[in-house]
């Protein structure tokens, strides 16, 4: 019987609150994001200035991160290319994507943006955790209705199985309009961490997911 | 782990309807490509490739009535119909999945005349996915990908895992995207807008062209189901990421050079041909040589299909594929249109007319905004 | 010329969402680019879509932009040759 991944770290953020672990590291107070996720830079100390250049979805998904590995050094444990980024969202980059938009709408005032434009794809949130961490490994981003765990789960075990990653972030990253959420897990195979909070089970996912709203 | 074969395949780009359509026309050397005066799509005019509407409504109409679906939906019921027929699978089996590859989906909602055609939901890419899935009646939630330029290589490998994990049989996979004023607008903000036909690799190549296609390909656990007497398997394929810019290519190729390498170890063989990226962008080619280079390619015959099909973003990895194993079954080497002086610091073996011999596998190569990079093989059986 | 470049230093910091700087820690002198601010390629793109954006200006070659881009100084000399030309 094949043994179940471990989540050995998750991170939530929602309007209401920052949760690492289960533990509530942070209380919104019904600000906006641009307000919330600059709080939450300042709070945590990030220092990381290319964060004001990012888009809502990538701010998000980088905070969530940061949190989450905030007292992890992955690269001194897994070589940058085992570890991955798994994420997936149903909005896709649609706020980027309004923004975009809103750009060309007005051809007397026709001046789109170059840093607005490379927002408007929902992997780019990826690629701006992977150039903060330094990791290699394999990046993926579904769009789905609502969060799949029972796929998300299936599809992780087996890029485990196929020794595709050593170590997993993965975890549903979402920005539409005025909604926002994000719920993201560190997963390691059991033999690898003895921090094991729950197992990457579809269920447990699911319950950790529902808890949120 | 289960060998995964092709079954069958369809392209649609402005070159045709199918994918021997579309290799017959390159093989006598045509581009789809064109000066494009729009102005609904841009005040300056552009090149690209763009499927004739008259002809998508007029083959869309022998399938449905074409009021009812988006351009992008037809493009790709069109392609998934082409691929379907007269394949005996049972597309309501729950061993089959499909899959959604697309970068933008139905983007040209958002324009403001468009904004209340179909429903505010149409815009969502999982909405899309949704309405294809009923209208071929496919039992299981289709899975979308949005991985920029690799999402057609990416779902490919994406259905190549789920088939060797033994979770499904069979994997639809269609890869779609349009032109549209929104890309290429973005586009064009970046100044990588070629100012002729895409030259992949080319001394005085100067940008991209941008091309709509819908590509698709179907995955099986079951050799009898393809449609070809010659079985092409697909191989291992990775994802990585280089981990430096968010739309800068890695000037070492760092996250393509993984990819490759990684690919190398597991397969024994020698690589007969390579399917690059080769957007024709002074910085995407030159990386990719950097990467094939380290990863000692560079004598490998090596192609790019942007000169006829321009970028066609979230399709380019599935017609690319697809259009590379139309090579391996036919033995043929398509010549890298758009290309005539080298302009590349590592140099590399450009396939710059038809070849015609035996070739029994292909690397397929792709990169996207974001710092991703993928590489698959195909191979005979 | 001073008005010019404390403006161009402010519409910097906006267009560029360099949050965590203010106009006074921008040397007008310095390389924007590999030093001084380090801008990247997208930063390069954005300066020539803010001086088409609010002076009308617009850098025809990739030469041309890297000497007008160099420095704040130098966006500005351009912008006031602009205003003569």
């Amino acid at each position: 019987m094949k043994k179940s991944l471990i989540v050995s770290s998750f991170c939530s953020v929602t309007k209401k609150e920052v949760t690492l672990n289960n533990k509530v590291i942070y209380k919104g107070s019904g600000n906006d994001f641009s307000d919330l996720s600059n709080d939450i830079y300042t709070k945590f100390s990030i220092g990381y200035p290319k964060f004001h250049k990012m888009d809502n979805l990538s701010k998000l998904g980088f905070l969530s991160v940061e949190l989450l590995l905030s007292d992890k050094n992955l690269n001194l444990k897994y070589p940058g290319e085992e570890i991955g980024v798994i994420f997936m969202n149903s909005a896709s980059s649609l706020d980027s994507d309004r923004h975009h938009q809103d750009t060309l709408s007005n051809r007397e005032n026709y001046f789109p943006s170059p840093s607005i434009f490379v927002y408007t794809l929902p992997n780019v949130v990826i690629g701006e955790i992977c150039i903060r961490h330094k990791f290699y490994g394999e990046g993926n981003f579904f769009v789905a209705e609502k969060f799949n765990t029972d796929f998300l789960v299936s599809y992780i075990e087996e890029l485990f199985e196929c020794n595709a990653i050593q170590c997993c972030i993965a975890g549903w990253v979402e920005f539409d309009g005025d909604d926002f959420e994000s719920l993201v897990f560190l997963i390691e195979k059991p033999d690898k961490t003895d921090i094991g909070i729950v197992n990457f089970e579809t269920d447990i996912i699911r319950n950790i997911y529902e808890k949120l709203k | 782990m289960r060998d995964v074969f092709i079954a069958s395949d369809n392209i649609i780009t402005s070159l045709g309807f199918t994918t021997i359509e579309n290799a017959n026309i390159m093989l006598d050397g045509n581009t789809g490509i064109c000066l494009v005066e729009d102005k609904l799509i841009a005040p300056f005019p552009f090149y690209a490739s763009i499927i004739d509407s008259v002809k998508l409504n007029s083959q869309f109409s022998c399938i449905a009535d074409p009021y009812h679906f988006s351009r992008f939906e037809k493009m790709s019921i069109c392609s998934i119909k082409d691929a379907i027929s007269g394949m005996d699978i049972d597309y309501a089996d729950p061993r089959t999945l499909f899959i959604l590859s697309t970068t933008k989906g139905n983007i040209d909602l958002l324009e403001s005349e468009n904004k209340n055609k179909y429903g505010k939901d149409r815009i969502y890419l999982w909405n899309t996915a949704r309405l294809i899935q009923h209208f071929f009646n496919f039992s299981n939630e289709p899975v979308v990908i949005s991985n920029a330029c690799i999402s057609g290589v990416q779902a490919i490998i994406t259905g190549t895992r789920l088939i060797n994990a033994g979770i499904y049989d069979n994997v639809i996979i269609n890869g779609t995207d349009i032109v549209s004023e929104f890309v290429i607008s973005g586009f064009n903000s970046f100044k990588s807008l070629s100012t002729g036909p895409c030259r992949p690799f080319d001394k005085t190549r100067d940008g991209l062209s941008l091309g709509e296609g819908s590509g698709t390909i179907i995955l099986t656990s079951k050799p009898s189901l393809s449609k070809s007497k010659e079985k092409i398997l697909v191989g291992e394929g990775f994802t990585t990421n280089d981990a430096n810019h968010i739309s800068g290519p890695s000037r070492t190729g760092e996250g393509l050079f993984l990819a490759i390498n990684r690919l190398l170890k597991k397969i024994p063989a020698e690589i007969d041909f390579i399917s690059a990226h080769g957007t024709a962008t002074p910085y995407n080619d030159e990386m990719e040589s950097i990467a094939i280079t380290r990863a000692e390619l560079q004598s490998v015959p090596v192609n790019s299909f942007k000169g006829y099909w321009g970028h066609t973003l979230g399709a380019a990895g599935i017609i690319e594929s697809v259009m590379s194993v139309y090579s391996l079954r036919n033995n043929v080497l398509i010549n890298t249109l758009g290309y005539h002086e080298m302009g590349l610091t590592n140099p590399l073996a450009i396939i710059d007319r038809v070849i015609r011999k035996e070739i029994n596998n292909c690397l397929k190569i792709a990169s996207g905004f974001g710092g991703c990079n993928a590489a698959i093989i195909f191979c005979k059986k | 010329m001073e008005q010019v470049i404390l403006k161009l230093k402010e519409e910097i910091i906006a267009a560029l969402n360099l949050s965590e700087m203010k106009p006074e820690q921008i040397d007008e002198n310095a390389p924007l680019f590999i030093d001084g601010l380090g801008l990247d390629s997208i930063d390069a793109l954005e300066l020539t879509v803010l001086l088409e954006k609010k002076y009308g200006l617009k850098i025809k070659t990739a030469e041309e932009g890297k000497k007008v881009l160099y420095s704040v100084k130098t966006m500005a000399a351009f912008i006031l040759s602009g205003k003569q030309g």
